[in-house]
């Protein structure tokens, strides 16, 4: 059985259309992410699934329950951490996990295990008002309330913007422990370099899903040809790159541009017709999650 | 003119007994793009409030346009430009009015204004929108909106504090080719993130740690250094040595 099910979800907020139409099932146990940038649908999905939002099309079941009929049968059974800080800032960091636990009427020792490797490292603060906690901080706080009752699945949107690289990739680990414990998890996020660290992704754009795979099932989704070039004159090649023939596109990526190409291509003649640029360096690619984004935008 | 735009000396600012930025030395020459990381709490925001002239240094010398960081904070303020990751146009003002509002504050003339309003609107085939709210644009059209007032007044250098998150992967090149083409045509960057992969689209990084500079090079010889793969990599070595809570 699936712990998600979304079929031809739709919502729009007077003209726009946040989600036209959307279609995934998320498996048990699944590490789940949905990768898009703002205004691609995430957050409107997660309310749905959350019960906070009446769909105006299609249908969604959590946990096997529908997310219209069964909304209160639902709202015991998942945990829920919104892309903006939630908790109460003026609560300590223990009363803060003692308020959630008391709503759900749990106690605290009862799910203590589950929360404890993320609880553990901000129990030295536990006296501290949450609204002063660092951004980390306050990640793993929110994380552990919505963690202490238990739920079977945990909907996190968008839980490493604005923190820095050491404390994403430890969130990062955290999800990876939950998961061990038979959590299904269903993580949303904007960067792209996130995406391997999920089982599978749905690539996410204005209220549509591109592609739905593992990380590196999406990336051999790409089979076009790819080169990164570079040179010191960095804007110069670009627009003189686009110019060649057999050039599809051209955009910036990082250190290099990517180059994608068709049959009509010839590198020998692409570096002979950009023989100003003395210091062209031309060498093939592999492609990446945002080159599969990119292409199938284009679409 | 110089070929440096940017040079501190053993720049310091301490609040109390707290050094926020512990004596950082370095040059940013013309038409660099100069990426300035460092994880939450190393002192980037502190440094680069220095820079601009927002903020006076305790200790050490240093230089923007060629004004004097510790005296001519006013000059600095006029020389530079600034986009922050908080979006800071009008939301309730159209394109024009916000352009027209940036320009009268950077000392424009009506005629400058006129003039390079056009040529912005045109560079970004904006021309149509002229008349539109900015509150109702997308995203990515208002950060690359920002960017253009930001250098409306030909800043001698600009500074980006994380400017491209939330977008998607097209428009955010599309940004970075107008960081490219302003670059190109002599503004110097600088820019905040701590997103290592918009790292990897500077002409030199410094990296931030405890208040110090800790490394400043190439992003690819900093993987060289480090025999790392991407500069998360090279990031995540240094920023784990930290000593100083968030």
């Amino acid at each position: 059985m699936y712990a998600i099910e979304v079929n031809n979800l739709a919502k729009s907020y007077g003209r726009v259309q946040a989600l036209d139409g959307v279609s995934f099932a998320v498996r048990r146990g699944e590490l789940f992410g949905l990768i898009g940038p703002d205004g691609a649908g995430k957050t409107t999905l997660f309310r749905l699934l959350t019960t906070l939002l009446l769909p105006d099309g299609g249908e969604a079941k959590v946990d096997g329950l529908d997310v219209v009929k069964d909304y209160l049968a639902i709202r015991s059974r998942v945990g829920y951490m919104p892309g903006r800080f939630s908790l109460y800032p003026d609560l300590s960091v223990e009363e803060n996990l003692g308020f959630f636990a008391a709503l759900f009427g749990v106690g605290v020792e009862e799910s203590y295990d589950l929360v404890e490797p993320i609880y553990k490292q901000i129990a030295p603060f536990r006296t501290r008002r949450a609204g002063k906690l660092s951004g980390g901080m306050k990640q793993k706080l929110a994380l552990s309330c919505a963690l202490i009752h238990r739920p079977s699945v945990l909907f996190l949107d968008e839980p490493t913007t604005g923190v820095d690289a050491v404390s994403r990739c430890e969130f990062w680990d955290m999800l990876a422990g939950l998961k061990q414990r038979g959590i299904t998890i269903l993580v949303s996020t904007p960067y792209m370099d996130e995406a391997s660290r999920c089982d599978r992704i749905a690539l996410c754009n204005e209220g549509h899903i591109l592609g739905i795979d593992t990380p590196t099932g999406i990336v051999g989704q790409f089979r076009s040809p790819l080169y990164a070039i570079r040179s010191r004159r960095t804007f110069a090649l670009l627009e003189a790159a686009r110019r060649q023939q057999g050039v599809v596109q051209c955009y910036p990526f990082g250190e290099s541009h990517h180059l994608v190409v068709d049959d009509t291509f010839d590198k020998e003649q692409f570096v002979r017709a950009l023989s100003d640029f003395e210091d062209l360096h031309i060498e093939p690619a592999t492609p990446t999650i945002e080159d599969v984004f990119i292409k199938l935008m284009k679409r | 003119m110089s070929d440096v735009v940017i040079s501190v000396r053993e720049l310091t600012k301490r609040f109390g007994d707290f050094t926020a930025v512990d004596r950082i030395s370095f040059d940013v020459r013309r038409g660099e793009i100069f990426g300035f990381l460092g994880a939450n709490g190393a002192g980037k925001t502190t440094a680069m409030r220095m820079l601009c002239g927002l903020s006076f240094p305790t200790s050490g010398s240093g230089t923007v346009a060629g004004y004097d960081v510790m005296r001519e904070g006013e000059e600095i303020k006029r020389y530079i430009g600034y986009m922050s990751q908080r979006f800071s146009l009008y939301n309730d003002l159209t394109v024009w009015e916000n352009i027209n509002l940036f320009a009268g504050i950077y000392g424009l003339s009506k005629r400058e204004t006129e003039q390079r309003a056009a040529e912005l609107l045109e560079r970004l085939n904006f021309s149509s929108e002229r008349n539109a709210l900015v509150g109702s644009l997308p995203l990515g059209w208002k950060q690359k909106l920002s960017f253009a007032i930001a250098t409306i007044h030909r800043p001698e250098v600009v500074f980006l504090d994380e400017p491209t998150g939330g977008v998607d992967p097209m428009t955010r090149r599309q940004f970075w080719e107008l960081i490219y083409e302003a670059a190109d045509g002599g503004t110097t960057i600088f820019v905040t993130t701590h997103y290592m992969d918009e790292a990897e689209y500077c002409t030199r990084v410094s990296i931030m740690v405890d208040g110090r500079v800790q490394a400043l090079d190439t992003p690819a010889r900093l993987k060289q250094q480090f025999a790392a793969e991407t500069m998360d990599e090279v990031f995540r070595t240094l920023a784990r040595g930290a000593k100083r809570a968030e």
